[in-house]
């Protein structure tokens, strides 16, 4: 089938390999490495989801003695029951390892690597060798954030450590650092001093987010070349599926914001470690020391906390269309896909993810209105914050167009993408409210904040990807998933979600401030305790039926129901039209030549109700004007 | 990595543009086809750029921390920028000189030239860094280290990280220069990768000169 193999060098392509460990572990196949970060991401999320478990037993049963844990963490739990650090500690490390390796590695680095060369006809990445070392680098930062677990933990580890230097000594009986996701200084560049958690934790946390950093930075090059350079013919941009779109957006903001981050946290580590004062302010008084009356707390002067605010949020929101662009774009697709119509409003779709990533740059003050702020500062972060809406509603209303009077096809992953838009409509508008100044001056550090951010930007993403792995998994694996108990799972953490986040916007607007371990000595609050019940209730619940999710996973990539056609959905893209699972350069070496848009769904007069972008033998050229004629 | 088994796959031939049907280009299209060497070895370039503005971000940010603690500080002590610097300036404005030479010359087919002025360039770039090395020991001589002051921290951080760059840079020379050394390469599309590895690490090095001159003037301008 392929003439000319020969004539045409190729540095970067390589046959399929043989053995196990090139083929599975050191591989440079992008549809393993994409497998490799999706399960990176399931095993993240498990230890993010004790985490989230063991705060919320505290929250509504404080001072109940948990025995395992008095055996796990006898410092950091004594008796069983959780100190107020080892609730903080928890915090934090909930907070970041899932934002950072769920959030962004599953929905870009999983199914973007799996799913965005094969959409686009590419045989592979642009940069295989640079795709691999992206997941290991990765690998590599989950691996030191999760030995903050045990140096902190562990008492005699801890104290290892401490060879290393006074900053390095851990082993304050927390589960890593104190800080929360967001590594507020100057609490967090003070070292040992500042508190429990703040030694070996807290470095071992900027150490691994600054490996992250690199590790997306080359995931986000190469996703960006790729998609610039290896577009197979006829693939214009404009008959790209959104899903690319929303990869190749995720892939701009990942490489323009990470770089950020990577030189707060080289500061911030300078600053923990070599004694700067970046932001470590003059005349600090911490733990019954002034800075430079101790040898333990040298002489700092004249350095900004508001400095790392800065660094941090100029990152920070980005971060946050980093985890949910993809989600989107796994969303439209889907949603054409079931209700067998093109997406409404193709370019308004793209134009809108990319306003989103536009505007997304510039709103990352809204976090920072009460850090102390000029008010003129702060209406111009207001505005530009609001002006997302317009870009976000934009889209909405294409989901809800695309699904209007639709004969919608009820898959699980069509459930989990309904699912995706009402949990993005729900969590996005408290984002109207709280990016107001006025309103967010009483608001911020309650639980609104964290009832809106988990609803938009953690459960909403995640049930993109959900969605994106019940579609996507028949052709990942050759099997499908079992569709009851991916409709029980729907249900249930449907429900479940809304009945943990709803009930949080009522406990922040009556004042319940977040990251509080327990809340038995506030009187005010004590009429709000049965709600804190059933939110851990509700949280119990959803957990367990993850349970089932992961049965479902596991099960089905060896016991599920066969594959039986290489298009089952009926979808139009690339990936449909090649074997399944995919070759190893994805098309068995002849790529495809794309004549069609990506939703051609439901074309008045086509033989059949999809044509898929591959087809010759369709007489209508183009359904819906989206594949860049006219 | 010469021989290689080439498993690419190949655009299906005859496809595009039958009649009727909408040609993925339309006839006569000014892109081409998408999978001819020279098309595929732009990655280097395109990757090279988008590489840059990732780097470029994180100088802005450590610049921009620099402006602000400059603004805010009551204990900001402009540091003497050694003399060495100077130097090192000219070394590296030298070295961005030469490698430019290098592209030309394997552009016009020289790879003979093109290989001395690639080793010219690496060893202008280790004087560089060897320049770099002394103008912080001659601070370290005066008592001057990275936490001695604000802008001494920045001293040390922005040109730590630049010579970081620089280092990263060298061993793309090294590699370039250890492969124009190997005579292999009739397959078609050797000379367009190596032309487009040589782009990409001479488009590198130029930024890194100009992003050197960037922070330079910043350490002795704004303080």
């Amino acid at each position: 089938m392929a003439e000319h193999q020969e004539d045409v060098h190729e540095v970067h392509r390589h046959p399929a390999p043989t053995g196990f460990i090139r083929k599975y572990i050191f591989s440079i196949d992008h549809k393993v490495i994409g497998i490799q970060y999706i399960m990176l991401a399931l095993a993240a999320v498990i230890v993010g989801m004790i985490m989230s478990l063991l705060m919320r037993l505290n929250l509504s049963w404080p001072g109940t003695s948990w025995p395992i844990l008095e055996t796990l963490f006898p410092t950091g739990a004594p008796g069983g029951v959780m100190t107020p650090e080892f609730y903080l500690s928890l915090v934090t490390m909930h907070g970041t390892i899932m934002v950072f390796f769920v959030l962004t590695t599953a929905p870009q680095g999983g199914f973007g690597n799996y799913f965005l060369p094969i959409q686009i006809g590419a045989e592979d990445m642009a940069f295989p060798y640079l795709n691999m070392l992206s997941f290991w680098v990765t690998l590599v930062g989950f691996i030191v954030i999760l030995l903050a677990i045990f140096v902190e933990g562990n008492q005699s580890l801890g104290e290892a450590f401490t060879a290393l230097g006074p900053s390095f000594a851990g082993g304050s009986g927390t589960v890593g650092p104190i800080g929360g996701w967001t590594g507020y200084a100057p609490l967090s560049t003070l070292g040992k001093i500042a508190g429990p958690g703040q030694g070996a934790g807290m470095n071992l946390w900027v150490i691994s987010i600054a490996i992250f950093c690199v590790g997306s930075l080359l995931g986000a090059l190469n996703f960006i070349t790729t998609l610039l350079n290896m577009r197979t013919k006829g693939m214009s941009l404009m008959r790209m599926p959104l899903t690319c779109w929303a990869w190749f957006t995720t892939a701009v903001l990942a490489l323009l914001s990470f770089p950020v981050l990577l030189g707060g946290g080289i500061l911030m580590l300078l600053d923990r470690i070599a004694g700067t004062s970046f932001f470590i302010p003059s005349g600090l008084y911490v733990s019954g020391l002034l800075s430079g009356t101790n040898p333990n707390f040298p002489l700092h002067t004249g350095g900004s906390p508001i400095l790392w605010q800065h660094l941090f949020w100029f990152f920070g929101h980005p971060e946050v269309y980093i985890a949910i662009l993809p989600g989107m774009g796994a969303t439209s697709h889907i949603l054409a896909t079931f209700a067998r119509k093109p997406v409404f409003g193709y370019r308004a779709m793209v134009f809108a993810i990319f306003a989103i990533g536009l505007l997304g740059f510039f709103v990352w003050g809204h976090h920072m209105f009460i850090s102390g702020m000029s008010p003129y500062s702060a209406i111009a972060f207001s505005v530009l914050t609001l002006s997302i809406g317009v870009p976000s509603a934009v889209k909405t209303f294409n989901w809800l167009g695309t699904l209007w009077g639709a004969r919608i096809r009820f898959t699980t992953a069509m459930l989990f993408a309904i699912g995706f838009v009402s949990l993005f409509v729900a969590g996005g508008i408290t984002g109207l409210i709280l990016g107001q100044s006025s309103l967010d001056l009483p608001m911020h550090d309650t639980y609104i904040v964290p009832a809106h951010f988990h609803l938009v930007m953690g459960v909403a993403s995640i049930f993109g990807m959900f969605a994106a792995l019940y579609f996507w998994f028949p052709k990942m694996f050759g099997r499908f998933m079992n569709e009851t108990i991916g409709r029980i799972h729907f249900w249930i953490t449907f429900i479940g979600v809304y009945t943990i986040f709803v009930p949080m916007h009522i406990m922040g607007i009556v004042g319940m401030p977040r990251r509080y371990s327990s809340f038995t000595e506030y009187r005010f609050l004590d009429s709000l305790h049965p709600l804190v019940v059933l939110v851990s209730v509700a949280a119990i619940v959803t957990i367990t039926v993850q349970l089932l999710f992961y049965f479902n996973v596991f099960w089905s990539i060896f016991k599920g129901k066969k594959v039986t056609n290489d298009n089952p959905w009926e979808a139009t893209t690339l990936e449909w039209t090649t074997a399944t699972p995919p070759p190893h350069d994805n098309f068995a070496g002849v790529l495809p030549v794309v004549y069609h848009g990506p939703y051609e769904f439901a074309v008045p007069g086509a033989p059949k109700d999809y044509i898929m972008q591959t087809d010759t033998t369709a007489e209508v050229p183009s359904g819906n004007g989206h594949n860049g004629k006219h | 990595m010469a021989t290689m088994v080439s498993t690419r796959p190949v655009i299906q031939k005859g496809a595009g543009g039958g009649p009727g049907m909408p040609g993925p280009n339309g006839n006569g299209s000014k892109r081409g086809p998408f999978r001819e060497p020279d098309s595929r070895a732009n990655r280097y370039r395109i990757g090279m750029w988008v590489g840059l503005a990732s780097i470029a971000m994180m100088f802005t940010s450590l610049s921009s921390a620099y402006i602000v603690r400059s603004g805010t500080a009551a204990d900001w002590v402009p540091l003497r920028i050694p003399r060495v610097m100077f130097l090192s300036t000219a070394l590296i404005l030298i070295s961005s000189v030469t490698i430019e030479v290098a592209r030309r010359k394997l552009k016009q087919g020289f790879t003979e030239r093109y290989s001395r002025y690639l080793l010219l360039t690496g060893i202008l770039g280790v004087a560089f860094l060897g320049a770099q090395i002394i103008s912080w020991r001659q601070l370290a001589s005066q008592g001057i280290y990275v936490a001695t002051h604000p802008h001494s921290s920045f001293f040390y951080l922005l040109t730590g990280a630049h010579g970081v760059h620089i280092a990263g840079g060298l061993l793309a020379l090294g590699v370039l220069w250890l492969r124009s050394r190997r005579k292999s390469g009739n397959s078609p599309g050797f000379a367009a990768t190596r032309q487009a590895t040589a782009d990409a690490v001479s488009i590198y090095w130029h930024f890194m000169d100009g992003l050197w001159i960037y922070l330079f003037l910043l350490l002795i301008l704004w303080r």
